[in-house]
């Protein structure tokens, strides 16, 4: 038998459930799901589009049957978590309609007249509303098999070996298999790809969980003073550069740094909140510096930096020629005037010019340009809410991530069980740092990375982890908010006996 | 569709959106003030419920087996576990399997161990002594689902 550690949290909680608010702001979402579709279909076509009715109706009733899930087996749970995943999910959802010419009634016009178009490539509405389906059952299956978050507990050793595992897959496998766009994260069978970070993310962060929770007295313990900061002991230090040199590796196979940065963020963020000591985060934010300083020997990170510091000569393609970078498409033409090709930041400058089409207010659903940026369904979909909501609109989308952290925080500061606590404040602080690395490179404050964005982008292994993740924080909260058991028998009663 | 319609529309969406995130930020804030309702609802209750027990209690307290234990006051109040069988040291030290956190308990203060489906309750030579109902625990006593265990301030219970 596992012992049990409590700790007296005091942190204000409602302990009743909360089913009419929840209930609320579910139709809430669905009426803004609904409004974006009616939107881009009269803005686009001039009347309310017909796949507003059937992909409304699918929306919403998932969301109606994971409401009820949530209602039957975690009453206690949060009463935003749903609403605000639905509603990213759902106002994802518009967008990706937005963009997928296919469901335009003019492109059907111009096809049926005879006239030659060439769809937008590789987006669908349809395929994102099934994956939303699957997560959504594996979202009820998460809340129905974990009933209570210490059950992971049990197996954090096999679960954190699957996920480095998966997590290093990728950068193994030959590129053909892995690869696109540079970086090395997809394992592609057939027509399926799937980003096996994603799901390694949530595994680590359990696995961490459980890790920290049986060595956190060890690591919280102080080796040499100097002056204010207390250093922790040298052989304490093994974890933290285990895990610098794991995420190192990652960057090295998989050329991607954004899942680097995300793993090592996570585990110095955890090794904090367990030993809540300053110092770990100092010691972390020198290995990242150190990394920083390794990481542009890697021709794709560098190219990524460049690009990053100075967008405008790589536009489309930036060739070096006797030194001096110039723009130069195609290829060919770099190649044939005996210069070197660096890298294209076509994409990222059309995003930004994306986003300065659209300004404070933007240009409204369904009336901007946001196709032309390349992805703009999937890593660049904050650019093409950008364009089309504005900052107004996009500030919205942004506080809807920040509840779900506030509110994934907030489970974990309220539950008791210290596993539980680890996990939550983990799995939170994973998806915060998600949304910084992704709309942080799309709005060029740091380099861009091939990130999705949770809920928005239509990608089918993001749509699932973060459904599962949402049931983790969905089942934390419920622990954490459920009233402590009422004495069933009162001490000075018990000598009464109904023989009646 | 005229333009104007159109930003009429524009505008519109983005109030309804804000007004999402207006109405969850609510939606927490009234959270916040439930808590404080709620704890006041529980404090006058607590004096009606003996009232009410004697008949809840009644049929729970006949002999079934318990699925777990449940501390109900105390440092650790709310705290539950699955009986798996397995023996229960219960005490103020590390070294048990449910620490209690109570100043008033010994390092290794009781025990609670099953035979042939039966759970006991034993003092392991405490100072203040183990209670269960009102008696004082002097050697391994059977305990039934409902029946309250008294550990210092701690108070635990068997449940089915």
């Amino acid at each position: 038998m596992s012992s049990i550690t409590t700790n007296e949290a005091g942190i204000p909680v409602a302990t009743h459930p909360r089913r009419s608010a929840q209930l609320a702001m579910l139709i809430f979402a669905m009426i803004i799901t609904v409004a974006g579709f009616a939107q881009v279909g009269l803005a686009r076509d001039g009347h309310l589009p017909v796949g507003m009715y059937g992909y409304g109706l699918g929306l919403g009733l998932l969301a109606a049957g994971a409401y009820f899930v949530v209602v039957r087996f975690a009453p206690y749970a949060d009463p935003l978590l749903l609403p605000l995943a639905v509603f990213l999910n759902g106002i994802g959802l518009a967008m990706i309609y937005r963009l997928d010419l296919n469901t335009s009634q003019d492109m059907k016009d111009a096809i049926a007249a005879g006239k030659k178009v060439v769809p937008f490539n590789g987006v669908s509405t349809s395929a994102q509303l099934e994956w939303t389906a699957l997560g959504m059952i594996f979202f009820v299956v998460t809340l129905l098999v974990m009933r209570d978050v210490k059950i992971v507990q049990r197996y954090i050793y096999t679960i954190g070996a699957l996920g480095l595992f998966f997590l290093a897959l990728p950068g193994f496998l030959p590129s053909s298999i892995s690869g696109a766009l540079g970086a090395k994260i997809w394992i592609r069978i057939g027509s399926i790809s799937i980003q096996p970070g994603e799901f390694s993310k949530l595994a680590l962060v359990a696995f961490f969980a459980g890790y920290l929770v049986n060595k956190r007295q060890a690591l919280s313990i102080v080796g040499k003073k100097f002056g204010p900061i207390n250093l922790p002991r040298a052989r304490d230090l093994g974890p933290i550069l285990v895990i610098w040199v794991i995420c190192l590796g990652v960057l090295a196979l998989e050329n991607d740094f954004g899942t680097a940065i995300l793993f090592f963020g996570l585990f110095v963020s955890m090794l904090y909140i367990a030993t809540e000591r300053f110092e770990w985060v100092a010691i972390g934010a020198v290995l990242l510096a150190c990394a920083s300083l390794l990481a542009p020997m890697i021709p794709h990170v560098s190219q990524r930096i460049s690009t990053w510091l100075n967008p405008q000569p790589y536009f489309d393609g930036g060739c070096r020629i006797n030194g001096k970078i110039v723009n130069q498409t195609p290829l060919a033409d770099c190649l044939h005037k005996g210069g070197q090709y660096i890298a294209d930041s076509g994409q990222l400058m059309r995003g930004l010019f994306s986003m300065g089409q659209g300004g404070v207010l933007g240009t409204g659903l369904g009336q901007g340009q946001p196709w032309r940026t390349p992805l703009a369904y999937s890593d660049f979909i904050v650019t093409s809410f950008g364009e089309e909501l504005g900052l107004t609109g996009l500030m919205v989308i942004l506080l809807a991530y920040a509840l779900i952290v506030q509110r994934g925080m907030k489970a974990a500061v309220a539950t008791k069980d210290n596993f539980a606590k680890l996990f939550a404040g983990g799995v939170s602080f994973v998806f915060a740092l998600q949304v910084f690395v992704i709309v942080g490179g799309v709005t060029r404050l740091i380099p861009l990375t091939g990130l999705t964005t949770p809920f928005l982008a239509q990608g089918g292994s993001s749509l699932l982890a973060n459904w599962i993740l949402i049931a983790i924080l969905i089942r934390v909260s419920d622990t954490a908010r459920r009233p402590a058991p009422q004495p069933i028998q009162d001490e000075g009663m018990t000598q009464v006996v109904n023989t009646a | 569709m005229n333009q104007l319609t159109l930003t009429l529309m524009k505008v519109a969406f983005l109030a309804v959106l804000w007004l999402f995130v207006i109405a969850a930020v609510g939606v927490i804030r009234a959270d916040l003030w439930g808590s404080k309702a709620a704890a006041k609802a529980l404090r006058p209750r607590k004096a009606p419920q003996p009232a009410r027990q004697p008949k809840a209690a009644a049929p729970r307290a006949k002999r079934s087996e318990p699925t777990k234990l449940v501390i109900t006051q105390g440092a650790r109040a709310g705290t539950t576990l699955d009986l798996a069988g397995t023996e229960i040291v219960m005490g103020r030290g590390n070294d048990v399997t449910l620490p209690l956190g109570d100043d008033y308990s010994s390092g290794r203060h009781a025990r609670l161990f099953s035979q042939n489906g039966q759970w006991f309750v034993e003092d392991l030579g405490s100072t203040n002594g183990t209670f269960l109902g009102r008696a004082k625990v002097s050697r391994p006593e059977p305990v039934s689902v409902g029946v309250q265990i008294r550990i210092g301030k701690t108070v635990i219970e068997l449940r089915k």
